[in-house]
């Protein structure tokens, strides 16, 4: 074991604290229950050898012919062939160029609302505007494109469209939700705890139904509400519920104490709220309010039940093609590559925002 | 008094008629007369759980009383909704434990608060903040969070941005108890000057060198009866009820 410490008599007040580097065979194999756990680990890596030898060196990377992709390998031509399909489904080949863009905002906004220091109310109509133009580009209708309607969307653009969408409006519901079910009055208690518990009662997959299939049957004729729109509103829901009861878990940290201060300085009632009470509360509960997002962007995988045309079901009806030897299993794995980076994104942002929150405070 | 009150307003800055307070079954605060001038400082004292934070917690309305009238600077607090605003307008309030807002900096601790009640322009707000942060003499921190100043270095903070809204009355709810020993005095050197300066004030405070140095009236609590009200000399030297003197006897061996 090995101790590296610096000193010089000089400045004596400047020494670096002392760094000791523990060897790597001693990380892995030091005690009992590390040899174990690596042992075990390198077993594991070892029985995969034969999955990475077929998504590598066996693998047909490129090829316009889709008989070579049936020696055994992966056909990850097949990806480089349908990508366009995957990303965005049978919107018209020529116009695709405006879910990419509109992809390209999503992504261009998320960028720079990282960091707290930018979230305003500029930003917020920042990404109402940004989010109408998005709309207006898939739908299209004005100034040369032509008509898409919503039935005609697909790929990744509406996975994105309906995480974010359902997420962003599902907030400020469970905000209401959660603070209802916190009132001191009777019927907004009733009201929120009963929403509430309804919909984490039934399943999504149910509410999909119901929004998707039953709401059209019930509702008169003249009252149709696209499907894409219905299923929004059913994950809205559902995201609400949850999101609710994580931040009625933060209101419950924020001390009374708090409240009362900001009484006492003359706050009124919904800026304390807004100002005070909210932004802790939320810092609180960053762990849970990111599992809620990262179940929330898979959970929009399930519309495919309904025949909204997301992502995965580009994905899997790109590996039907009767070209191809059923690459089902390609298809899925970048599929649910792209699932990964998003949802790994949010995870890493979240920590991120976590390490500046305790930064803050050294007690 | 020594001291010209900051207002013309002659009489009362804070009067308190039989006062009534339940929670629940429990009676809190029992027929309580008190009457503060303005410019007046007053220290309270009593044995814990005697009513002291109830009763100056009633002066800003975050306690409800049951019976009795409350009126602070003319206006009586009651259930309506523009008195208890126009009462905190006027009234500042430092508690024990701080209450910093742990998200915001120091400096906007002490802005926000005037944004958001006063509608001042944020640059004012600002310049007002470190005024006051100058004048509790922590204008170096205005850029921490609260979490990361000593207990003392927040108090002060508390109380600079109690001051920001400029309150003609100053509550003080026990505001060196949850401090060592060592950061207890920085606190009540604020304090001192801001008596100095003519501030109404009302002190609940075990501190009896802040009480003889700066109190001009001592009031003791018990079982949320108001017991003896004296001037400190008379207070501490011949305390007329047994009640009293038992209180002194054990806070001071
Ligand atoms: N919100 C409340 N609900 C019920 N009882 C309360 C509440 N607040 C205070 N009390 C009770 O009222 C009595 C007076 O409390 P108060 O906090 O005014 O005492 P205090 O004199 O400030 O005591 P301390 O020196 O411990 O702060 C206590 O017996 C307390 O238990
Ligand atoms: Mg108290």
């Amino acid at each position: 074991m090995a101790v590296y410490a610096h000193s010089s008599p000089t400045a004596a007040e400047m020494m670096p604290p002392p760094v000791r580097r523990t060897p790597l065979r001693e990380v892995f194999f030091g005690d009992l229950f590390s040899a174990c756990l690596s042992v075990a680990a390198i077993g594991l890596l070892w029985s995969l050898l034969p999955a990475l030898n077929w998504a590598t060196l066996d693998a047909v990377w490129v090829t316009d012919d889709p008989g070579e992709c049936r020696a055994g390998g992966a056909c990850w031509a097949f990806i480089a062939d349908k990508l366009r399909f995957i990303l965005f489904g049978i919107y018209p080949p020529e116009e695709q160029w405006r879910p990419l863009l509109v992809i390209g905002l999503i992504l261009g906004m998320t960028l720079i609302s990282l960091p707290p220091k930018a979230w305003s109310t500029k930003l917020l109509a920042g990404w109402i505007a940004a989010i109408a133009a998005m709309l207006a580009l898939m739908w299209g209708g004005f100034a040369g494109m032509s008509f898409v309607p919503t039935g005609k969307w697909g790929g990744l653009p509406v996975t994105l469209l309906l995480a974010l969408l359902s997420l962003s409006l599902a907030f400020p519901l469970a905000v209401v939700l959660a603070l209802g079910r916190r009132s001191n009055r009777v019927v907004p208690r009733l009201l929120s705890v009963l929403s509430i518990e309804i919909v984490r009662g039934l399943p999504l997959v149910g509410l999909l139904f119901v929004a998707s299939i039953m709401l059209p049957l019930l509702l008169p004729q003249s009252w149709t509400i696209d499907k894409l729109g219905r299923t929004l509103a059913a994950l809205t829901i559902f995201a609400a519920a949850y999101l609710a009861e994580v931040i009625r878990g933060g209101l419950q940290g924020v001390p009374q104490g708090q409240g009362e201060a900001a009484e006492a300085l003359g706050i009124p009632r919904w800026k304390i709220v807004w100002h005070i009470i909210l932004p802790q509360a939320i810092q609180k509960v960053i762990p849970p309010l990111t599992n809620t997002a990262i179940v929330m962007v898979k959970n929009t995988s399930l519309v495919l039940i309904v025949g909204v045309f997301d992502m995965l079901s580009a994905g899997r009806s790109a590996a039907t093609d009767p070209e191809w030897p059923a690459p089902f299993a390609e298809s899925y794995i970048f599929v649910g590559a792209i699932y990964f980076l998003i949802c790994f994104g949010i995870s890493l942002y979240s920590r991120w925002l976590e390490e500046g929150i305790h930064s803050r405070e050294y007690k | 008094m020594m001291h010209a009150p900051q207002t013309a307003t002659t009489g009362s800055a804070i009067r308190i008629e039989g006062v009534d307070k339940w929670f629940a079954s429990f009676h809190a605060l029992k027929a309580v007369d008190l009457d503060v001038a303005a410019g007046e400082r007053i220290v309270v004292c009593g044995p814990s759980g005697s009513g002291k934070s109830t009763l100056i917690r009633c002066i800003n309305r975050l306690e409800s009383h049951q019976q009795g009238r409350i009126v602070v600077n003319g206006v009586e607090l009651n259930e309506s909704l523009k008195n208890i605003d126009a009462v905190r307008r006027d009234v500042g309030m430092v508690f024990q434990h701080f209450n910093l807002f742990p998200h915001l900096t120091v400096l906007e601790n002490c802005a926000l608060p005037q944004i958001l009640s006063r509608v001042t322009p944020r640059r004012d707000a600002e310049e007002k903040a470190m005024t006051l942060l100058e004048r509790v003499r922590i204008p170096e921190q205005a850029q921490k969070y609260p979490g990361q100043l000593s207990g003392g270095q927040q108090q002060r903070v508390a109380i600079a941005r109690a001051l920001c809204m400029n309150p003609r009355v100053m509550l003080f709810d026990e505001p060196t108890s949850a401090l060592d020993p060592e950061m207890v005095k920085e606190v009540l050197e604020v304090m001192v000057s801001l008596a100095e300066e003519g501030m109404t004030m009302i002190v609940v405070t075990h501190e009896m060198g802040f009480a003889k140095e700066a109190a001009d009236r001592v009031v003791f609590m018990d079982q949320g009866r108001v017991v003896e009200i004296a001037e400190p000399r008379v207070f501490f030297d011949s305390p007329k009820h047994e009640r009293t003197r038992h209180f002194l006897n054990q806070i001071i061996h």
